[in-house]
């Protein structure tokens, strides 16, 4: 048995708070996601698979998939450029910098969907141009992408940001004076340097990105087969007490969470101190 | 020097501006265009204020228990060994990854009278789905990671060295906890506290499931938000957002300041 470093507490007292740690994360995250299988299946694997089939659900499903096919590499895109220029150069108003990026997490994804109704909602700043030439954003898969894209701007440029810092320039210079070029220094160099924490902070993002859900509630406008995304397809399902297609469309979710964590410890067990600080989100 | 500086900086300004600086922007130009008397006038409506103390006063309560529980397990995690120590650590990231919506609905049957705790709780006569309780319950798992997750590499940095050594001394295990322990964790646990307190402010999709969503009983106030929204009142919606946001900001501080209090302490 590894040797068990306290301070001096007593056995009994190392087992009531083992105890009672372990009893806490059961209650808030064990049993709910026992509680959320259990009732997907309430009605059978047969019911399950139904329900996931009806041509509402499967739209919601093509929907959140084409919106993360653009807010995903958006996003990675973004993450790298502003990873690059605040790890690898130093200029003044960096800072400030690092908090707007960081600011849509302190956001309310409610807010964060209400500040594009302003700016492209019929009644908005840009509403009356935009109706002229027919195009729809609000209540339209561009909105849904633009709100998306602001709420998870920041999870790839954070997972990045604390390991590159860390890293340094020292082999990128290297790479220049032997006579590479900028890009090849990036693809060479810098990419397979940050590639786990790359991989990492894509699927944090992408598992975000598919179950977004205040802010895209709020541009979304809700139509049936049109505008819904796998939540608010989740949330239709459950107000119609329509408990078990709720659930299970849920579970493919929370399936979709799990895995995402389960990837993440792999990573960090396989590639120690090359996905970054245990990214915080 | 390494190429790419303008073009990288470029962009990710460019996207800040438009995506974020500017949107913002707007929401408290658009927040400024009611007067002050009525800014006065609808923050002081009983269906506003009960949901500024609803939302502001249940995530601090959510943040606390959090704080609470958060060092322990963050201990417990850290330093016990014990069989499924893995599979809990790595699951406590869970209410990072998973939909807001689905944690909502999951949580709401779960404590409804049919689900498998409400049904539990019925005979005694306690209701969580639908009252405070349940929205209470659901920003405690919402704000569950930040505490444990800002504790834990703290707690794994310590040298044990400094604590062998303090009980060498004859230090006993309190005198250990409250000299050793405790100064370097409380920093961690104050900005762990206040991302969870952040987060619960404005959280939306875990909650209105579970809250019942009654007016000036159970409505949180990023729902009032959306209420406002729907019924086209733009500027008012708008200024609740921006107040919200304004209190958003000064945790932030907060967080910057704890840290650099922190950083002051510790010399790191």
């Amino acid at each position: 048995m590894a040797r068990e470093t306290g301070i001096g507490e007593s056995r009994t007292l190392r087992a009531a708070l083992i105890a009672g740690s372990a009893g806490f994360l059961i209650l808030f995250l064990v049993l709910p996601l026992a509680f959320l299988a259990s009732e997907a299946f309430a009605a059978g694997f047969a019911a399950y698979v139904r329900s996931l089939g009806t041509p509402d659900t499967l739209a919601a499903i093509r929907l959140t998939l084409l919106v993360a096919a653009i807010a995903v590499p958006a996003n990675t895109l973004f993450g790298l450029a502003a990873s690059w220029c605040i790890a690898k150069f130093e200029f003044p108003g960096k800072n400030l910098l690092l908090t707007l990026i960081d600011l849509p997490i302190s956001v309310s994804p409610v807010i964060a969907g209400l500040v594009f109704v302003l700016i492209f909602g019929a009644q908005g700043w840009l509403g009356p141009i935009l109706s002229a030439h027919g195009i729809r954003v609000i209540f339209a898969v561009p909105g849904l992408v633009i709100a998306t894209v602001f709420v998870t701007l920041p999870f790839v440029a954070r997972q990045l940001i604390p390991l590159m810092q860390e890293q340094g320039l020292a082999e990128e210079e290297c790479a220049l004076v032997l006579g590479a070029t900028g890009w090849q220094t990036f693809w060479r160099v810098t990419l397979p340097n940050i590639r786990w924490a790359l991989l990492y902070g894509v699927l944090l993002c992408n598992a975000r990105v598919m179950g977004e859900f205040g802010a895209v509630s709020v541009v979304s406008g809700h139509i049936r087969g049109a505008t819904m995304t796998m939540p608010l397809q989740v949330e239709a399902l459950y107000q119609d007490y329509n408990v078990v297609a709720a659930f299970a469309l849920a579970s493919l979710l929370a399936l979709l969470a799990l895995i995402t964590l389960v990837i993440k410890r792999l990573l960090e067990w396989s590639h120690q101190g090359e996905i970054g600080s245990a990214g915080s989100a | 020097m390494l190429p790419g500086f303008a073009p990288t900086l470029g962009l990710t300004l460019f996207v800040l501006s438009v995506l974020v600086v500017i949107p913002l922007g707007g929401l408290f130009v658009k927040a400024s265009g009611l007067s002050l008397a009525q800014d006065a006038a609808l923050l002081a409506t009983p269906r506003v204020a009960s949901a500024f103390r609803l939302s502001f006063g249940l995530a601090f309560a959510a943040a606390l228990l959090n704080g609470f529980a958060g060092i322990f397990i963050a201990w417990v995690l850290e330093r016990y060994r014990f069989p499924g120590r893995r599979a809990l650590d790595a699951l406590v990231d869970l209410p990072f990854a998973l939909p807001t919506a689905v944690a909502g609905i999951t949580f709401a049957a779960l404590y409804a009278h049919n689900g498998w705790i409400g049904a539990l709780l019925q005979p005694f006569g306690v209701q969580v789905s639908y009252t405070r309780v349940g929205i209470f319950l659901a920003l405690v798992f919402v704000g569950l990671p930040y505490v444990i997750r800002s504790v834990q590499p703290v707690l794994a940095d310590l040298e044990r060295e400094a604590e062998e050594a303090a009980l060498t001394l004859g230090a006993g295990s309190a005198q250990i906890l409250a000299r050793v322990i405790a100064p370097p964790l409380i920093p961690a646990l104050l900005t762990g506290m206040a991302l969870a307190f952040a987060r619960g402010v404005g959280e939306y999709g875990s909650v209105i499931f579970i809250a019942g969503n009654m007016p000036g009983l159970t409505e949180i106030l990023p729902l009032v938000i959306v209420i406002r929204l729907e019924q086209y009142d733009y500027a008012g919606a708008a200024l609740l957002a921006s107040v919200m946001l304004v209190a958003s900001f000064v945790v932030l501080l907060a967080i910057n300041l704890l840290g650099l209090w922190s950083r002051r302490r510790h010399g790191a």
